[in-house]
């Protein structure tokens, strides 16, 4: 067959070559679409990701495997049809090779969706988080190098049952999908070690939380669990301040920000001590980390960015980092509807900007490192401090993934509260 | 029992707020006829343009940073209400469906323009030391003094508005406005100034329920949307243009949100919407308001 | 006066039908299918949803906020019945069902909005319209046995019909301008008729309806009804072109997109819904190059601002006041 070429086959693949050539040998610019959420309420998540991907794009020059890298920037509003129109213009109309987006949960399904309509296109998550867009009908060119909301909670249960000693807790959380992932994460350990858990679930949008925190204060549990984000959170912290709270704060990992702790007020002083879990922290003793860190700040400091950069950023520059070691696998090749391409993202190993180690699972999906943080007060601000880490933790935290998928898709009454088998 | 008693002082601080932000819609609805959609938009302003000046202050630790702010915040809304009115608003008097329109134009770009100027992170006001911290109330225990004191105010500038509509010159002047402007004008006063006058005043309510506002909750994108909801509902429950009709609404809806919270959290969304739809099916001009 | 706006209707239809083919002359293959689905595809499908706004405000007079949230509930509709949506809610039922379910479920909704708004008119009703549409809002966007709360209901994929597939964008195209054409034929007839006529009757003086011995609640709320499908129409195909729906679909911003459109078009006929969707979505697609893909709202609010101090009757009106000019230079 492969000898028998007929005349028509070898004209055919004669004119290719000779249409392929000169482009090739040009080396057309990748085109690098990028989608963030720049309007509406998580604006500030979005900045931060574009900021983290220019630093690094300058830091390369714009240039891999011998090909420029044309960068086009789009945003949402983190809704999820939104998003699409934006991926369709990306797609459709500039010409991109690849997205690398969007921002939230939401977004994230519906793009995942989008990909599965595409041939010869890659689309590589942002920064959204949704257990499902991976592990539940995953698409073949949908690739997301970090971890997902109930990833970023393991190690925490098992800390607050174990090492504090603390058997009770009421869990504050939004009545939503994140929160619902967090705290199944959560849960997963903290029951199957023996603990118990009250929940409080408040509408997303939620700002007064006076009726739940009077009710809490006067229960008898022995650590407060807040799966919050945003303003939401803001405003429970601030009011559990008001309200005078004293119990030990256990939190998600939106909680343990700098967008929170760089704001004013009352709950600033509550939440020194709190311990948390997530993919990042502002320190962490790993010297790449410290670098990155020190590079971010002498770029963005003067020009709007943070002390050190967002939940959000270290996303968008991991899933970045994941589509410039395949591109330099590959040499810049995307031909044959970037089959190759896609083998070397699939099979991409490298380290995050936080030092964690970073690989894909067969749904394409990231397995990685969390850390176990602590909110102290350092250099006069507060700061959220690594103080242990989880290696190598997978979708399914480490359990077969045929008895995880059993326990259900989380949800407000599938918390993840199984008692440990006996 | 003591519980029951803290959700029903949660519902009434709620309502307190509600009413602040609410009197001043209800105010420009009930004078000039004009359903000012950008009313989110003055709370939003106020709240961020109060908070550049009480940040710096309060970095020094000067104890009026939080008074200056809420001053600044108030002026500032105030003379941006003026300003709509004078340049947008007063020229196409009687075109109510317009001037709503034109409103929602300006609220669009206001919020879209705040975005730019103070990104999307969440700010909070720190209440001075004096009106901070719990207050034991007995049978209660402590409770939080910055929402006791968001009482205070509510009714302080609820017989404020009484006072000035019905027992100052200006307020008559203002009604006389309401019920014959051509007359009005005859009789030498300068309608138009009036006019302006009213929605400075409904604007500033607006940025006191913004800076009272961000200092309760938490001041973000999306809190104009929120707050010129809450004003359309408390205004169509309690009756178009009403002030004590604004107070009642602002109470029913306040207590049905934290009662509805407490008890049954995923659906205390409804229970707002419940209200608002018998009301109107009931009674169409609201529970206070004039046929 | 109806013959000519008979004539450029037919007109506009089949410059719309011959559309993808102009494109691909005059653009590259992959931005011609683009512009096909994505701008003109999805204007007309916003047009839909604007032309029930604009037919409640042209011929009753009310200025419905309620529309984008009555859009949404056939969108809803349809993502809790069919097949293959995911999350499951109720499933179970193909596209042939759950688009008749999603058109029904619109119109009693649109009834419902008719009912609770029918002794209020002008800004009362704009009001009240808003505030019942952003309670339903709250209640989808809070409720996840139902809608699945914030994140919606994604996999609406859309039916096969005759071979055809929804996901085509052509396919999906000419659906849609055939829907459209129907909707607004449909329209331009129904206000023509003894009901037509009792409803701009109530537009001009309710009273004086009344006393002639129609009843004018029935009537307002019926237009309602009628409003609610043409919505439902939009919603329906808004959904399956979205792959699904999310309360934000709905949300604040979504219903004031839908009055930006039907504004900016004009408010004095049907087809200002079109042409004022056209319009924002060519905006919405192209604010990056035009300004700034970050200040599209203060792009998109300052067009609508202009429009309502400058040319209250929208783009149609500034097409006639154009035209008055030119007959006066003539004459």
């Amino acid at each position: 067959m492969t000898l028998h070429l007929s005349r028509r086959a070898a004209l055919a693949s004669v004119t290719a070559t000779a249409i392929a050539a000169p482009a090739f040998a040009q080396r057309a610019p990748i085109r690098l679409g990028g989608l963030a959420t720049l309007e509406g309420p998580f604006a500030t998540g979005g900045q931060d990701g574009f900021r983290c991907v220019q630093m690094e794009l300058e830091r390369i020059n714009n240039t891999v495997g011998g090909r420029r890298i044309e960068f086009i920037r789009e945003s949402s509003n983190a809704q999820a049809d939104v998003a699409l129109a934006r991926a369709r213009k990306l797609i459709e109309q500039d010409n991109v090779d690849m997205i690398l987006g969007p921002l939230s949960g939401a977004e994230g399904i519906a793009l995942r969706d989008y990909s599965r309509t595409l041939t010869g296109k890659t689309i590589v998550n942002g920064s959204s988080g949704a257990a499902d867009t991976t592990l539940r009908n995953p698409s073949t060119n949908f690739f997301r190098f970090n971890t997902d909301g109930t990833q970023w909670m393991a190690g925490l249960g098992n800390h607050v049952f174990r090492t504090m000693g603390i058997q009770n807790v009421a869990i504050v959380a939004g009545d939503y999908a994140f929160p619902y992932a967090q705290v199944f994460g959560f849960n997963i350990e903290f029951c199957r070690a023996g603990g118990r858990t009250t929940h409080y679930w408040a509408p997303l949008g939620t700002t007064d939380f006076g009726s739940q925190i009077a009710q809490i204060n006067r229960s008898d549990v022995g650590a407060l669990v807040v799966v919050h984000g945003g303003t939401d959170g803001l405003a429970f912290m601030t009011q559990y301040a008001q309200a005078g709270g004293n119990k030990p704060l256990i939190a998600g990992s939106i909680m343990a920000d700098q967008s929170m702790l760089s704001a004013r007020g009352p709950h600033r002083r509550v939440m020194v001590g709190m311990i948390s879990s997530g993919p990042i922290a502002d320190v962490i003793d790993d010297q790449s980390w410290r670098d990155y860190v020190e590079r971010y700040r002498r770029r963005w400091l003067t020009e709007g960015g943070f002390q050190s950069p967002s939940i959000h950023g270290v996303n968008y520059a991991t899933n970045l980092t994941g589509i410039l070691t395949a591109l330099a696998a590959v040499d810049g090749d995307l031909s044959g509807n970037q089959a190759a391409f896609q083998r070397a993202l699939a099979a991409a190993r490298f380290k995050a900007p936080t030092g964690a180690d970073v690989r894909l699972d067969h749904n394409r999906q990231a397995i990685s490192d969390i850390f176990i943080n602590k909110v102290e007060e350092r250099d006069g601000r507060a700061q959220v401090v690594a103080f242990a880490r989880a290696n190598g933790i997978n979708q399914t935290l480490n359990t077969p993934e045929a008895t995880y998928l059993a326990l259900g898709s989380p949800s407000r009454d599938n918390p993840g509260c199984v008692p440990a088998a006996t | 029992m003591d519980l029951a008693a803290t959700i029903v002082l949660n519902g009434l601080t709620l309502a307190a707020l509600y009413f602040l932000v609410a009197s001043g819609f209800s105010l420009i609805f009930g004078l000039m006829r004009v359903v000012n959609m950008a009313h989110g938009s003055l709370y939003l302003i106020a709240g961020y343009i109060g908070y550049s000046v009480f940040e710096p202050l309060y970095d020094q630790d000067i104890w009026y940073a939080w008074y200056a702010g809420l001053g600044a915040g108030i002026a500032f809304a105030a003379i941006s209400g003026a300003i709509m009115q004078k340049l947008l608003l007063g020229w196409m008097q009687g075109q109510e469906l317009r001037q709503a329109l034109v409103t929602i134009g300006v609220s669009i770009i206001v919020a879209d323009q705040l975005l730019a100027f103070y990104g999307g992170n969440p700010r909070q006001f720190f209440a001075p030391d004096a009106i901070f911290g719990a207050t034991q109330i007995p049978g209660l225990g402590g409770y939080p003094t910055f929402r006791l004191v968001q009482i205070g105010i509510a009714v302080a500038v609820g017989v404020g508005l009484w006072l000035l509509l019905n027992r100052t010159r200006l307020g008559m002047t203002i009604r006389a406005g309401v019920d014959d402007r051509d007359m009005l004008g005859a009789c030498g006063v300068n309608v138009p100034l009036v006019g302006v006058a009213v929605f400075a005043l409904g604007a500033g309510l607006a940025g006191l329920g913004g800076v009272i506002g961000a200092t309760a909750q938490p001041l973000a994108q999306g809190a104009d949307g929120r707050f010129l909801l809450i004003s359309l509902v408390v205004v169509i429950v309690g009756g178009m243009g009403s002030i004590p009709g604004t107070a009642v609404g602002a109470v029913l809806i306040g207590l049905a949100e934290q009662i509805g919270q407490a008890i049954f959290p995923t659906y205390s969304v409804i229970l707002t919407f419940v209200i608002m739809v018998s009301v109107l099916a009931l009674r169409p001009q609201g529970l206070l308001g004039r046929a | 006066m109806h013959d000519r706006v008979l004539r450029w209707s037919l007109l506009g239809i089949a410059l719309m039908l011959a559309a993808p083919w102009l494109l691909l002359e005059i653009l590259p293959a992959n931005q011609a299918g683009f512009w096909t689905g994505n701008i003109l595809g999805r204007g007309i499908v916003f047009g839909i949803i604007a032309l029930s706004l604009t037919f409640l405000a042209t011929y009753g007079g009310f200025v419905s906020l309620a529309q984008m949230m009555i859009a949404g509930v056939a969108g809803y509709a349809v993502a809790v019945f069919v097949d293959g949506a995911v999350p499951r809610i109720v499933g179970g039922y193909g596209y042939g069902l759950a688009i008749p379910l999603g058109l029904l479920a619109a119109s009693l909704m649109g009834l419902a909005v008719g009912a609770i708004a029918v002794r209020t008119r002008d800004i009362y009703l704009l009001m009240i319209t808003l505030a019942v549409a952003m309670g339903v809002f709250r209640f989808i966007e809070t409720n996840i046995a139902w809608f699945n709360g914030y994140e919606g209901i994604r996999n609406v994929v859309g039916p096969m019909v005759m071979g055809l597939d929804f996901r085509n964008p052509m396919v999906f195209y000419h659906v849609a301008l055939g829907t459209a054409a129907a909707l607004y034929f449909g329209v331009l007839y129904l206000v023509r008729t003894p009901f037509g006529l009792v409803l701009q009757g109530i537009r001009d003086n309710p009273r004086r309806v009344a006393a002639l011995g129609f009843a004018v609640g029935p009537h307002r709320i019926a237009a309602f009804g009628v409003a609610g499908f043409i919505a439902g129409c939009g919603g329906v195909l808004a959904t399956i072109y979205n792959i699904g729906i999310s309360p934000g679909s709905i949300g604040l911003g979504a219903t004031v997109n839908v009055l930006i459109m039907s504004v900016i078009g004009g408010l004095g006929h049907p087809i200002g819904a079109f042409i004022g969707s056209l319009l924002f979505t060519f905006f919405d697609t192209f604010a990056a190059s035009i300004y700034d893909r970050d200040r599209f709202n203060t792009l998109i609010g300052g067009v609508f601002l202009a429009i309502v101090l400058l040319s209250p009757d929208g783009v149609i009106g500034i097409g006639g006041r154009l035209r008055k000019l030119l007959r006066r230079r003539d004459a």
